[in-house]
């Protein structure tokens, strides 16, 4: 019965529940998150009807998208149009693989984890070509078009900060990276260089995903709504789902890097001091560092206003990358002359 | 300027205009074959300079049409107000919108809502009534619309 | 690619921005010329909410056609019936009570600063930026409360009447008013911190929607959209009407002619606002708030016309009598419907972003333009 074929198939079906459930509840806290982060900045009350404390609201909104027709426009390419919201989804989903969420707690410790990060991640934008394309929308249109020189823009930014560390442990290893950190996280003990490479990935990450300052592809009083403008009910559901579940990614890779992941505070060889840090789960250092990341990104949306299309690309073209690159160099050296603590 | 002088230099400029100062401004009655040139002469004359056209209307008296132009200078401040008088059945008046630019949008609103021609006017149509209303000037006294006006 | 801008060729992309589009703040549509992401031209289309306010007035009493005109720049209410009030005024001869005349300047001037706060929070929120539209909000609020208790509605207040006000002051309006004015003049400097001093925004103004002097006298652009290009037009200073040339204020200038000059001009507008309120509050006279007038008000045969600066700009009153009880021609002269004529010229070359950002600092108010 249990043969290792049948141990497989069970394995694989325990992951997807879970990275199914996970993707679900996800969706549901981080929307409300958004919403009570933005309603406290605003100086209003945020959802406070649906639920205590109006913590069922996402829920409720899902259950109003779920019953809502999902309209395909007559002009539109209907293989392209339905297919690019699963393609969406299905990128964030396969981005959570070999994240470690805890210790010893990960779906696929693969050697190449941060290659495989970013070379999935990149299959985001085809989705959102697909979409604005597909539509038969000159706002869809231009929003695709906008997120794809975007994407492709700031992907190189973030790619060159992420190596930075990854020059710095020497490996491409997710469960590598994390250990390395035992002694210290990266942002503290990589010196200056690794705190512009992690504003840079913050930056970047940002752009990436489409949020503001840099949500152009959506810019919504340019674009009513950019790329998913014909979109309604479930599929527009997806794109918001999977908007919302890639600035986790993003921000819990950042944390994985820069924060140690599940690594706690540990200073040097301190050794009493990191056993009372080590007491607090390990699960909760890595959502900690996540959540706080995820609500700094969440600040800049609600605070900022948006930049226009020629000034986001200056941005990356003219500062970002070459700053990038040249902290890169110096990493590169403070690694080799083991500058760092 | 005073009104004095203002009437001094305008009878040199055009000497058919007839004064009139009931208002509270000087008013400056001319024919409509007169207007394109005089109305050069207004903008572009130094010691009068008025560069603001500030209003451009028309008015219904039922047997004839009256395109009323307010004009300020902003260098002098003085205002005058200039009057045509068009026939009802044919009005047309050059257009001055190469002249004061604003009159580009007041030019279409008076065409539809009055149906006055502005001659040479670089974008004739209909700005505010929607497609199908060309020829139906609401704002003219003796239009009927049964469905969409209420007597009062 | 420069001189390809304003004519139309065969591949360009034709956008149709509204009639329902979140920057138009209303039913405002525009037909874009785009290449790529550069405007080529700029058309507008009116009437989507024309309600021939003008025609409607012709068979309105002079008492009654002031109610109308709310209606037409909601955001300024008291000031354009501020404008038909002193019209009829003029018509018919009538000295208005200093107290009245002083409660319509603070009137004007608080509605000037709760429509400023609107264009505030609306325009950033324009450029992408959400939250400054509560904070703004928060402190319309107030000034929206104290005309609620004074002339019992919030937007389209019909407090004037010809010869003076409707009614007297509520016994709270100085101490809420004062109040009020401490409370701006907090929270205005938090705009800037919110707001001006980015550089996101700066980078977003600065040099975008250029309207030079002579085109700004041209296309008749006034009120903040022509001060921000050095045009001096503000006719409080130019042509005082009620009390204004009795209190102390500056006429904003700036130069610059582009969207952050038009931006700064509202900004300094509003403490203008502040220091006209301050001197006023304390010093409201005793006496009427209205002049006797008869009941039925016929203007005599002949031609008036009155202009005044609501918050966006010189609204003028045009009235032509035929000594009847209602007037025969009436035409106002709305400063939206200029303003919006130098969109295409100001736009001509811009990015698709900065065409809301120059909508957002021409203040457009849809029904001022439509009337």
């Amino acid at each position: 019965m249990f043969n290792p074929t049948w141990a497989m198939t069970i394995e694989m079906v325990i992951a997807g529940v879970s990275v199914i459930g996970l993707f679900a509840a996800l969706g549901l806290v981080l929307v409300l998150m958004e919403r009570r982060v933005a309603a406290w900045m605003q100086i209003r009350l945020g959802p406070n009807r649906v639920g205590p404390k109006g913590m069922l609201q996402s829920l409720a909104d899902t259950v109003k998208l779920l019953v809502k027709e999902g309209m395909t426009p007559d002009g539109s390419d209907k293989f392209l149009f339905n297919l690019a919201p699963y393609i969406a989804m299905m990128v964030a989903m396969l981005l959570m693989a070999p994240i470690a969420f805890a210790k010893d707690f990960r779906l696929w410790d693969m050697n190449i984890g941060v290659l495989y990060i970013t070379a999935i991640s990149s299959i985001m934008v085809i989705s959102i070509l697909m979409a604005g394309w597909a539509s038969n929308n000159k706002y869809s249109l231009m929003g695709a078009m906008r997120s794809g020189a975007q994407i492709v823009s700031y992907e190189l930014s973030a790619g060159l900060s992420i190596l930075t560390i990854v020059v710095l442990t020497g490996s491409l290893n997710i469960t590598d990276i994390i250990n390395a950190q035992a002694d210290g996280w990266w942002i503290f003990k990589g010196h200056i260089p690794v705190l512009i490479s992690f504003v840079i990935f913050i930056i970047a990450v940002t752009a990436e995903t489409n949020r503001a300052p840099f949500d152009l592809a959506e810019a919504e009083s340019e674009l009513t709504a950019g790329f998913h403008t014909e979109y309604s009910g479930m599929k527009f559901a997806l794109f918001f789902l999977a908007e919302y579940i890639n600035v986790f990614i993003v921000c819990a890779i950042g944390a994985t890097l820069f924060l140690g992941g599940w690594m706690p505070f540990h200073i040097g060889n301190w050794e009493a001091f990191n056993h009372v840090m080590d007491y607090i789960p390990s699960s909760i250092w890595f959502f900690g560092k996540t959540f706080f990341l995820i609500f700094v990104i969440m600040w800049f949306r609600w605070t900022f206003p948006r930049l226009r299309i020629d000034q986001l690309l200056n941005l990356e073209w003219k500062y970002l990358l070459p700053i990038s690159m040249f902290n890169l160099l110096l990493v590169t050296a403070i690694a080799i002359l083991k500058w760092h603590f | 300027m005073n009104n004095e002088e203002l009437k001094t230099k305008i009878t040199e400029l055009l000497p058919s205009a007839i004064f009139d100062e009931t208002g509270e401004w000087l008013n400056i009655n001319i024919e409509p074959t007169d207007w394109l040139t005089f109305a050069g002469k207004l903008r572009n004359e130094d010691s009068l300079f008025l560069d603001y056209l500030f209003c451009l209307t028309c008015i219904d008296f039922k047997t004839h049409l009256t395109m009323v132009y307010h004009l300020s200078s902003t260098k002098f401040r003085h205002n005058i107000v200039i009057k045509s008088k068009l026939d009802f059945n044919n009005p047309e008046i050059e257009s001055v919108s190469h002249i004061w630019k604003t009159a580009i949008f007041h030019e279409r609103e008076v065409y539809e809502m009055f149906g006055v021609n502005f001659l040479n006017h670089p974008d004739l149509r209909l700005l505010i009534l929607p497609d199908g209303w060309e020829g139906k000037n609401p704002m003219l006294k003796n239009f009927e619309d049964p469905v969409n006006m209420i007597k009062l | 690619m420069l001189e390809e801008i304003g004519t139309t060729t065969e591949g360009d992309l034709i956008i149709n921005v509204g009639p329902q589009h979140p920057a138009t703040h209303g039913v405002l549509h525009l037909v874009i010329t785009l290449n790529g992401e550069t405007i080529k031209k700029v058309e507008p289309h009116l009437g989507y909410i024309h309600r021939s306010i003008e025609k409607m007035c012709e068979s309105l009493t002079y008492r009654q056609f002031i109610y109308v005109t709310s209606r037409m720049d909601y955001l300024s209410a008291h000031i354009n019936n501020h404008a038909c009030a002193l019209c009829v005024e003029k018509g018919m001869q009538v000295e208005v009570p200093e107290r009245a005349q002083v409660i319509r300047v603070i009137m004007d001037e608080l509605t000037r600063i709760a429509s400023h706060e609107l264009w505030w929070g609306a325009m950033a929120m324009d450029i992408g930026a959400f939250t400054p539209f509560f904070h703004a909000f928060r402190e319309r609020e107030k000034i929206n409360e104290i005309m609620e208790e004074t002339c019992g509605a919030r937007l389209t207040m019909n407090y004037y009447v010809p010869g003076g006000l409707m009614a007297d002051l509520h016994p709270d309006f100085q101490k809420k008013v004062k109040a009020f004015i401490t409370l701006f003049k907090n929270k205005i400097d938090e705009y800037d911190e919110l707001i001006t001093g980015n550089i996101i925004f700066i980078n977003r103004m600065k040099g975008v929607g250029f309207l030079s002097k002579e085109d700004a006298v041209s296309f008749g652009c006034t009120g903040p959209s022509g001060r921000g290009s050095g045009l001096s037009c503000d006719i409080r200073k130019l042509y005082p009407y009620a009390v204004y040339d009795k209190v102390q204020f500056d006429e904003i200038l700036e130069t610059d002619g582009d969207s952050l000059a038009r931006y700064m001009v509202r900004i300094r507008e509003m403490k203008q606002s502040i220091r006209i309120i301050e001197q006023l509050i304390d010093n409201i006279p005793e006496g009427d708030f209205q002049a006797k007038t008869k009941a039925v008000l016929k203007l005599p045969k002949g031609e008036f016309y009155t202009r005044v600066e609501t918050a966006r700009g010189e609204l003028g009153v045009y009235i032509v009598s035929e000594g009847a009880t209602t007037p025969y021609r009436i035409k106002f002269r709305s400063p939206g419907f200029s303003n919006l004529s130098a969109l295409d010229t100001m736009a001509r070359g811009g990015k698709l972003g900065d065409l809301v950002a120059m909508m957002g600092t021409l203040d457009l108010v849809i029904p001022d333009i439509d009337r």
